[in-house]
């Protein structure tokens, strides 16, 4: 038997348990099987794409998803089309920017939207990401073009917002 | 830190977690904890330019530069190696096999212990993993929460007060957090019960991943079990849901299909591990699925107390520098498939046949 990426001869028959069909039995040569098995074990965009399928059986026509492919991040540009097909993100702003899109697929996987575990000490302001973004690209390109006191205001700029987030972590974790 | 490319000196050692020590080490081999972070401040690996990689390793490099107690911590850039020494990374465990195949700038800090290593431009920014041997996830929980609180405090993390830590792939977010427990399960797969088993495990959000064979087909008899979800639990909660449910389940279903088979027919089990050591410790050329295949019967057997002299960390040793680029690491030089082969053979019987103690593996 060949395996089933390559010609080489199929030496290792993997059994995945947790396909939601049941066993898959995979026929693969030593290189692939290795592969395979040296993967996270989560295989993300499967799942993701599952999710998915689910949600858009949950009720959203073809047109909404049309339009919610279409949906770009201002920050790194990714389309919410672009998500779909790879599984990955862009860049911390697309949870925000996605943020009501996210959430079905986020419940769909976790059963939850909510964080409860461990937090920084320091963080920035969720929405701050994009201007974090921006702003050390802007700074990148000035120390470029050699403007090294425009360079200074932002770096000034980057640690003021990163003050903020911590004061405002501070805050909440004194609430608590 | 030390910046470092050669670690040829890795190739005669092992790390710790091959011990064979730990709770449950006849069978779990080792337990491993994964944290996935990113910066605030750049895009997710996929959308980064070259620069942005470059910038982000220089980055964190840096900041790992000034943590005080990280002198004797070795940084490899992965970007100079060949492929053999990354394939030589992977079969040890310190590096994904994602990053060994990637592009562009990418680095791994690995301690002298090799109980953690931290991959930098991996899918996220930074993937930090500690692993230790047998079952062990408490402790390695606590090593890498401090680890993380480390690296924190030189780095801004993406983080939302909403969804946690920020991920790449969405099936990460919250907590970033990933437990794996690497099990040794050749008695359910002997007596048929492995899948059954892990079918009820199905329902309680961890994942299995195996790897057996059908019918004469050769197997390692290693199966991992992981949680699934990442997000609305806490940390200590998703480590205590694999290490204190669903894993001692496991291991109480392995003892008892072990003691089915010493009760059944102990002088078969005998008979069948013994010939598995001869098989290794006699042949002239074995591929490295064979080799597999007759190991995790010998486990089984020392574990059993059916073959004496051969301690549990010399097994667990070969089952990693049998593996293609380590033998050719431990040879100084490329070798073919069929070489491999002779090589691996010529290194089984020198480590089995009883010549050599523990001590004198390399």
């Amino acid at each position: 038997m060949k395996c089933q990426y390559c010609e080489k001869p199929a030496t290792f028959h993997i059994t995945e348990l947790t396909e939601p069909d049941g066993p898959q039995v995979m026929h693969l040569c030593e290189e692939h099987a290795r592969g395979f098995l040296q993967k996270e074990a989560a295989t993300p965009a499967a799942s993701i794409a599952g999710a998915l399928a689910k949600q858009l059986n949950l009720g959203q026509t073809k047109q909404e998803l049309a339009e919610l492919d279409q949906k770009e991040c201002p920050v790194c540009g990714i389309s919410f089309f672009e998500f779909r097909n790879t599984g990955r993100l862009g860049c911390p702003f697309d949870y925000t920017h996605f943020s009501d899109d996210l959430i079905p697929l986020l419940t769909n996987i976790h059963d939850s939207v909510e964080h409860c575990g461990k937090r920084p000490r320091r963080a920035a302001a969720a929405d701050s990401h994009a201007e974090l973004i921006q702003l050390r690209r802007e700074m990148e390109e000035a120390v470029e073009r050699e403007d090294y006191e425009r360079a200074s205001e932002i770096r000034d700029e980057l640690h003021r917002i990163e003050e903020a987030g911590s004061t405002e972590q501070n805050a909440r974790e004194e609430e608590e | 830190m030390i910046r470092d490319s050669d670690f040829d000196d890795l190739a005669h050692k092992s790390g710790e977690w091959l011990r064979g020590t730990g709770p449950e080490s006849d069978i779990v081999i080792s337990s491993r904890i994964r944290l996935a972070r990113n910066l605030a401040d750049f895009p997710f690996i996929r959308r980064c330019s070259d620069e942005d990689r470059v910038s982000i390793e220089r980055t964190i490099r840096a900041k790992m530069d000034s943590i005080h107690d990280w002198q004797d911590v070795r940084y490899i850039d992965l970007e100079q190696l060949s492929e053999i020494d990354r394939q030589f990374l992977v079969e040890r465990q310190l590096i994904s096999r994602e990053i060994a195949d990637a592009e562009g700038s990418r680095a791994v800090a690995i301690d002298p212990r090799e109980q953690y290593s931290v991959m930098i431009n991996e899918e996220d920014h930074l993937r930090i993993q500690v692993m230790h041997s047998g079952l062990d996830l408490k402790s390695a929980w606590q090593s890498i929460d401090e680890l993380d609180d480390k690296l924190e405090g030189a780095i801004l993390y993406a983080f939302h007060p909403q969804f946690g830590y920020l991920t790449a792939c969405p099936t990460n977010v919250g907590t970033g957090l990933r437990v794996s427990v690497m099990l040794h399960l050749p008695a359910l797969v002997i007596t048929r019960q492995i899948d059954k088993v892990f079918r009820s495990m199905q329902r309680i959000n961890v994942t299995v991943r195996g790897l057996y064979g059908e019918g004469s087909q050769y197997t390692g008899d290693f199966y991992q079990v992981s949680n699934q979800i990442t997000l609305g639990h806490r940390e200590q909660d998703l480590v205590a849901l694999v290490g204190d449910d669903v894993v001692p389940r496991i291991i109480e279903y392995e003892r008892k299909a072990r003691d089915f088979l010493v009760k059944q027919g102990q002088q078969d089990l005998h008979d069948d591990v013994s010939r598995a050591l001869g098989i290794l410790s006699t042949a002239k050329k074995i591929s490295s699925e064979e080799t597999m295949h007759y190991l995790s019967k010998v486990r089984m057997g020392v574990n059993l107390g059916l073959i004496e002299d051969v301690p549990v960390g010399t097994i667990n040793k070969l089952f990693i520098h049998t593996q293609p680029a380590h033998l050719q690491k431990l040879q100084g030089r490329l070798l073919g498939s069929s070489d491999r082969n002779v090589e691996r053979a010529t290194y089984l019987q020198c480590h089995l046949s009883g010549k050599l103690s523990d001590g004198d593996l390399n």
